[in-house]
């Protein structure tokens, strides 16, 4: 029996007066500080699929040491303002509110696909829809970058534009003080393309696979918001193009599933700006640099839980250098 | 002298278990730390077989770069201030090729079939 599901089903009545019962509880992910649930609200006149993310009350969000986590709120009010600019994101039913005393969280619909990019690059049911992907990609980009940053959502974002993300990288290299003259090669290479940061627009700040929810029919949202801020928008132009994120699919500069031209394409035809493949590429060595000092922060995890993970994934820095080696000195992307 | 088995006959005899008879009787997540337990051990077996050599290569490079010897780790900090700094820089002769080894070495050791390191290879890296 889960504990809170007499409270959620009480919070839902506000939203969905026809309410039967909530079914198929079932835990999706997350740890100690926050959940993801998957369940059904059955209806009168039907069942509507939903996920329910919180922090169980009185934990908030733990927030890693490199990254710019905002509440959960925060997180749907980013969401509801995207879609009202229509970006395809699910859509938010109900955030959680005090007395319904399940914590902090909200409630939106649970929509059809696949986030697993294993599936998405090599099952047959998506070799129709993987060369669309790269321009929807591009389109749902350029909608998130032209929602209206009102007053309210200026007051809950953080403002991280490309110089303060580089500082704030280069402190926690500094912080885990090992030597990698390539993060220094890199690093240097960055600060004067990044500096005078031209645009400042709402920025995802995590749209790669496993937040990118994929049909046979295309990319159908965008989730996970966790990482949602104001800043330059070419920082989730390169992070969908980082080759982590490519999955050993090279070629394919776009998620391993499609090629830039068609990225910057759609991006351009939905509203965004012209991106040249240069100013994409200072982003992917941004991305390469933020992902390999992140594997260097999953060694100082290690060294407090002795995970066997993080001690794999600590030796994985040495792939994106070998990145940023091709990136910067071989001018390939 | 040690005696036989060696080091990497020993590493790899541990991973072989894993991957062989333990994996078999696990599931879930802890399958999945099962695999990449013998992933590390991999790692391990292809640093003792290669390390010895490219470790003494990437010292000469960085006395060459630097002027002066010292331990490997020593070296590496030097270098990383001498880049902040803008005394070294990709105009530097035969740095961008020390990284370009030095890196095309490490990731040959800790993940040989990644998509990048094929690249660079490729490229006559």
């Amino acid at each position: 029996m889960i504990d809170f599901l007499p409270a959620l089903e009480h919070a839902l009545r506000r939203v969905l007066p026809q309410l039967h019962s909530i079914e198929a509880m079932n835990r999706l992910s997350g740890g100690a500080s926050q959940e993801t649930w998957s369940f059904d609200a059955v209806c009168e006149g039907g069942v509507i699929p939903l996920i329910l993310r919180r922090s169980p009350g009185g934990q908030p969000r733990v927030t890693g040491e490199t990254s710019t986590s905002v509440p959960l709120e925060t997180e749907a009010v980013a969401i509801e303002a995207s879609r009202a600019a229509g970006v395809k994101a699910p859509r938010v039913r109900h955030v959680l509110k005090e007395d319904d005393g399940i914590g902090q969280g909200y409630v939106m619909d649970r929509l059809r696909g696949e986030t697993i990019a294993r599936k998405i690059l090599r099952d047959k049911e998506f070799d129709a829809v993987r060369p669309r992907l790269a321009r929807q990609c591009g389109e749902i980009l350029a909608r998130i970058h032209a929602v209206t940053v009102t007053p309210e959502l200026r007051a809950l974002l953080p403002v991280v534009d490309g110089p303060t993300q580089l500082r704030r990288y280069r402190d926690i290299y500094d912080l885990y003080n090992y030597p990698h003259p390539v993060f220094e090669m890199a690093l240097k290479w960055l600060e004067p393309r990044m500096a005078g940061a031209k645009r400042q627009t709402l920025v995802h700040g995590d749209f790669r696979h496993g937040n990118l929810l994929i049909s046979p029919d295309g990319v159908e949202a965008a989730l996970d918001w966790e990482l949602v801020h104001i800043g330059d928008p070419l920082e989730d132009i390169g992070w969908i193009c980082t080759n982590s994120w490519r999955f050993g699919v090279q070629e394919k500069v776009v998620g391993g599933f499609g090629d830039l031209p068609d990225l910057l394409a759609g991006y351009r035809e939905a509203g965004g700006a012209q991106v040249s493949e240069e100013e994409a590429r200072t982003w992917i060595v941004y991305g390469s640099l933020k992902w390999g000092i992140m594997c260097m922060s999953m060694y100082q995890g290690f060294v407090r839980d002795h995970s066997v993970e993080r001690a794999a994934i600590g030796r994985r820095s040495s792939e994106t250098e070998v990145d940023l080696i091709n990136l910067i000195i071989r001018g390939k992307i | 002298m040690m005696d036989q088995p060696s080091m990497r006959e020993l590493v790899e005899a541990v991973r072989d278990f894993i991957e062989q008879r333990v994996m078999a009787e696990l599931r879930g997540h802890t399958a999945f730390h099962a695999r990449v337990a013998a992933n590390a051990l991999s790692i391990v077996a292809r640093e003792l077989s290669s390390g010895g050599p490219s470790v003494e290569a990437e010292r000469a490079r960085l006395k060459g770069l630097l002027g002066h010897d010292g331990t490997l780790i020593d070296l590496n900090r030097e270098l990383c201030v001498r880049i902040r700094e803008g005394k070294i820089g990709l105009e530097t002769k035969g740095f961008a090729e020390h990284l370009t080894i030095t890196t095309r070495d490490k990731v040959g050791i800790d993940q040989p079939s990644y998509s990048g390191l094929k690249r660079l290879l490729a490229d006559g890296g």
